[in-house]
């Protein structure tokens, strides 16, 4: 299976500290990969480097033939890389179908975006995404009246109108009921067809619902990766994280 | 001020008013046209005229703020300076073309005997002999408008790209337009004999040998004064209702994201920010042409920050607010001035402060809340 993104050799420190140290993973093509590690791990400081909000202290990341590291955050957005935040961040002053329309990557300059009409096709994409995050009856609602869940899932349509082909999702779940959390996992399963996506999560129940691959991060090094029932039986793994 | 005290009357109606508002905010354009094209010049005298497009000139730079600060979340406390800019280059202008005419009183009769025929008087007097070469393209009309037009949002686009892809925004861009305006006051007043100085340049008769002191030329150019800001309210609002209004809003609220949205967001920043210095900069040239006056102190500081208490008052998200916000603010600074000169600063700081803390969204925040009510109980 082709690779989409290798990151190889990455290291970040702050002051001193390797947040990420001499990291190297991959993944491939249409791969659902979940990232797992205890807290301090570098589990979002990866996902912020692969998306450029932190610049590597050295090291390479490559996207299908771009190095992501010598790219600032929007190239990187138009390459391809969506970015879901921890907390969901939307735009609370805009309506649903707005925060929508503006996620659509047909119109990102200045002058394409000041004469930039609507046609039918547009419309029924951004109807189709608020179809798929169960918000098609809220498109005229202002983001920031939404719930908490509500707006994980906006962000979520927010990606998927970018239509990206890597999805980056840090803990898309936090802070969901457990309804919400069984639906969110119907959605990324959806998701995942046809993109790579690597999840960060916590919640080992979740995991389960979603994983196929497995990374375990421990003091910015991989630790341990496979199938969950791997990773679960792996001893190293059961001493940092699971066995707590 | 007073819509809100009839809040308070018992006889209020709110289904009457609510219309009343939803008039004014859907024809708020057209209401201001009428206004501005018919009331005022019907009603005033020619004196009372040259005041109000005084005050419209000052609605220039305020249209800009609310697209720059309301939409795009850029707090300029250095409008003057591309008011300014365009103010001075019309300035330039007009001096050169006073100073070429033999029958002006403007120094002519000197500059003969000092053999500079041609040179602004007070180049003359701070014994310069020969006209700057940067001041030599503003002898042609048709460089000096364009120039007028480009110039400053060209500064303003570089400084503003320059300042937000290294991530400079918020208070610390507030800052640098701050000290910018107050640096562009600081040379006007040091160069004296290249600028005019602390007086600036004054002192002019004609353009493109329309005799400025006459009525009609009065008439004249206030309805170009009013068709101009209408303009400008129309591309303000064009703006804002096009898919780009949206990603302003979405880059002040979570730049962020937009970033994560593909947006290049200092890119649409620095171009609001244009947009706002080209405001500012017609309003500036305008002001000079009927004022007679292109100042320091219309450039630093203290100027820049009324050009956005003007926006604050109207209210930061309403183009037109802005333009009523600067028409009120102004007449009671003139009130003021004529009343009691020494308080103007203490009231203008007082307003500010109201303003920010009761009525952040000002003059259009009433007509919301009048709005709202009516809702409520209509």
């Amino acid at each position: 299976m082709s690779k989409i993104l290798t990151v190889s050799d990455l290291t970040v420190s702050f002051d001193g500290f390797k947040a990420v140290d001499d990291l190297s993973f991959s993944v491939n093509r249409e791969e659902l990969r979940t990232v797992i590690g205890p807290n301090g791990a570098g589990k979002t400081t990866l996902l912020d480097m692969i998306c450029g909000k932190t610049k590597p202290t050295h090291g390479s990341i490559k996207f299908k033939d771009l190095e992501l590291s010598k790219m600032v955050e929007y190239q990187i957005t138009r390459a391809g890389v969506g970015r879901k935040f921890q907390t969901p961040s939307i735009y609370q002053d805009l309506t649903v179908f707005e925060n929508l329309e503006i996620s659509s990557p047909t119109e990102r300059s200045v002058f394409g975006a000041l004469f930039f009409e609507h046609t039918s096709e547009s419309r029924r994409k951004i109807e189709s995404v608020a179809e798929r995050i169960s918000l098609q009856g809220q498109l005229k609602t202002k983001a920031g009246k939404l719930s908490h869940g509500q707006k994980q899932w906006l962000e979520i349509g927010l990606l998927l109108m970018q239509e990206p082909d890597l999805l980056l999702l840090d803990e898309p779940v936090a802070g969901m009921s457990a309804r919400e959390r069984e639906l969110t996992a119907e959605l990324l399963n959806d998701i995942a067809t046809g993109r790579s996506l690597v999840v960060i999560e916590h919640d080992m129940v979740f995991v389960k619902m979603i994983a196929q691959t497995v990374t375990v991060l421990h003091q910015g090094k991989v630790l341990a990766e496979g199938s969950m029932d791997e990773v679960q039986n792996d001893e190293r793994v059961i001493e940092v994280y699971l066995g707590r | 001020m007073d819509k809100a005290a009839t809040t308070e009357k018992p006889e209020f109606n709110p289904t009457l008013a609510s219309t009343a508002v939803g008039m004014l905010e859907r024809f708020g354009v057209v209401v201001l046209g009428v206004l501005l094209l018919l009331v005022v010049p019907l009603s005033l005298d020619v004196f009372r005229l040259g005041l109000a497009a005084k005050y419209l000139c000052f609605a220039f730079p305020a249209v800009g703020i609310v697209l720059i600060w309301g939409y795009g979340g850029i707090l300029s406390l250095g409008q003057g300076m591309f008011f300014g800019m365009g103010s001075y280059m019309m300035a330039m202008f007009l001096k050169l073309e006073s100073a070429a005419n033999p029958d002006s009183s403007s120094g002519t009769a000197l500059s003969a005997f000092f053999g500079a025929a041609g040179l602004p008087d007070f180049m003359v007097w701070n014994s310069i002999e020969e006209l700057p070469w940067f001041w030599e393209p503003f002898h042609h009309v048709w460089i000096t408008i364009p120039a007028i037009i480009i110039l400053p949002p060209l500064v303003a686009f570089i400084l503003g790209y320059v300042n937000f892809r290294n991530r400079v925004g918020g208070v610390y861009f507030t800052i640098v337009t701050l000290a910018i305006a107050a640096i562009m006051a600081i040379v006007i007043i040091g160069q004296q004999g290249y600028t005019g100085g602390i007086n600036g340049i004054t002192d002019f008769k004609t353009f493109m040998g329309l005799d400025l002191d006459n009525d009609t030329a009065k008439y004249v150019m206030y309805f170009i004064t009013v068709v101009l800001l209408l303009l400008a309210v129309l591309v303000g609002r064009f703006i804002l209702k096009s898919l780009l209004g949206r990603v302003l809003v979405a880059i002040r609220d979570q730049e962020d994201r937009a970033r994560f949205s593909g947006y290049d967001s200092a890119m649409f920043k620095a171009f609001v920010f244009a947009v706002g210095a080209l405001f500012a900069s017609v309003g500036g040239a305008m002001f000079t042409i009927q004022v007679g006056l292109a100042s320091p102190s219309l450039v630093g500081i203290v100027p820049s920050i009324e050009m956005v208490i003007y926006a604050a008052v109207g209210g930061r998200l309403s183009l037109i607010g802005a333009v009523y916000g600067a028409f009120l603010v102004n007449g009671a600074k003139t009130f003021f001035s004529e009343n009691f000169v020494e308080y103007w600063t203490y009231f203008i700081g007082a307003l500010y402060v109201f303003v920010v803390m009761f009525l952040p969204l000002g003059l259009a925040g009433i007509l919301d809340k009048l709005r709202d009510v009516g809702k409520r109980s209509g």
